[in-house]
């Protein structure tokens, strides 16, 4: 089995939109994402020396970064009283009394996958981004996610338009292979 | 180019709306001849629907340079400690 090593100096350049996703899928909030990336990256540096290799270098920074998850929530349900359960009926219902089998959720309705289908989408992006080239990865996402201009792009990457665009094909066509198995249903 | 690899491009730019007029009336004529720039354009559509749809993030760049300027200090501090 092949060792890995830590690269702390890229890190963030490898690994940090990826945290980022994971982790504004799971509070969020940008600002405390944003938090916790940090304090997962400076976590990592600290116990660089507990670090085996068995796994890879993401991984080993998502196990951090869950811990850092959970100590959030910890910390946020500490400060606030229990929370309570509180069921108003409907006034306006069809049933006299409290009938509460309407308030269960429809098992029909698509509508409260969605939000979690869309967090993992997101990662599945990132997961298919971070295998392109790096100038590939880097051209596709300022263009698509930050929705820079042609030329903002241009001028970042040093090169002229004709060949972005090339460039952002190729990740295109690239993205829609690696995307293919799961997300496309053609 | 050849028109297939040239309709390929224009179909990349119609994804962020910059396309000009008639790179969208050469689009449409290739489209009508061509099954399989057809079909590279409706997937080419559907991954534009996802990746609005996943709604991405990423950090800002000014983000990510703080971010390093961090993990550069705190390198430093721990050196020692970092074989």
């Amino acid at each position: 089995m092949t060792k890995h090593i830590l690269h702390p100096d890229n890190w963030v350049d490898n690994h940090s939109d990826y945290l980022f996703n994971y982790a504004i899928a799971r509070v969020s909030d940008v600002d405390i994402a944003k938090d916790l990336v940090q304090d997962t990256f400076f976590a990592g540096l600290k116990s660089a020396q507990n670090y085996k290799g068995d796994a890879s270098e993401r991984t080993w920074l998502i196990a951090i970064l869950k811990r850092k998850i959970i100590d959030h929530y910890r910390k946020i349900n500490s400060k606030k009283a229990q929370a309570t359960v509180r069921i108003t009926p409907k006034a306006d219902s069809d049933f006299d009394n409290n009938f509460l089998e309407h308030q269960v959720a429809d098992p029909l309705s698509l509508l409260e996958n969605n939000a979690m289908e869309n967090e993992e989408l997101g990662v599945a992006i990132h997961e298919c981004i971070s295998k392109l080239p790096k100038k590939h990865a880097l051209a596709f996402s300022l263009k698509t996610i930050q929705g820079l201009s042609t030329e903002e792009v241009c001028k970042e990457l040093k090169i002229n338009p004709s060949n972005l665009w090339v460039i952002i094909h190729r990740a295109r066509t690239s993205l829609m292979e690696c995307l293919k198995n799961n997300w496309f249903k053609i | 180019m050849s028109s297939c690899k040239k309709a390929a491009i224009i179909c990349t730019k119609k994804q962020y709306q910059e396309a000009t007029l008639w790179e969208r009336i050469q689009f449409i004529f290739h489209i009508n001849i061509c099954q399989a720039c057809k079909v590279f354009s409706k997937k080419n559509r559907q991954l534009s629907t996802l990746c609005h749809q996943a709604n991405l993030k990423t950090l800002p760049t000014e983000e990510k340079e703080r971010l390093k300027e961090c993990l550069k200090n705190e390198i430093k501090s721990n050196t020692l400690t970092l074989k």
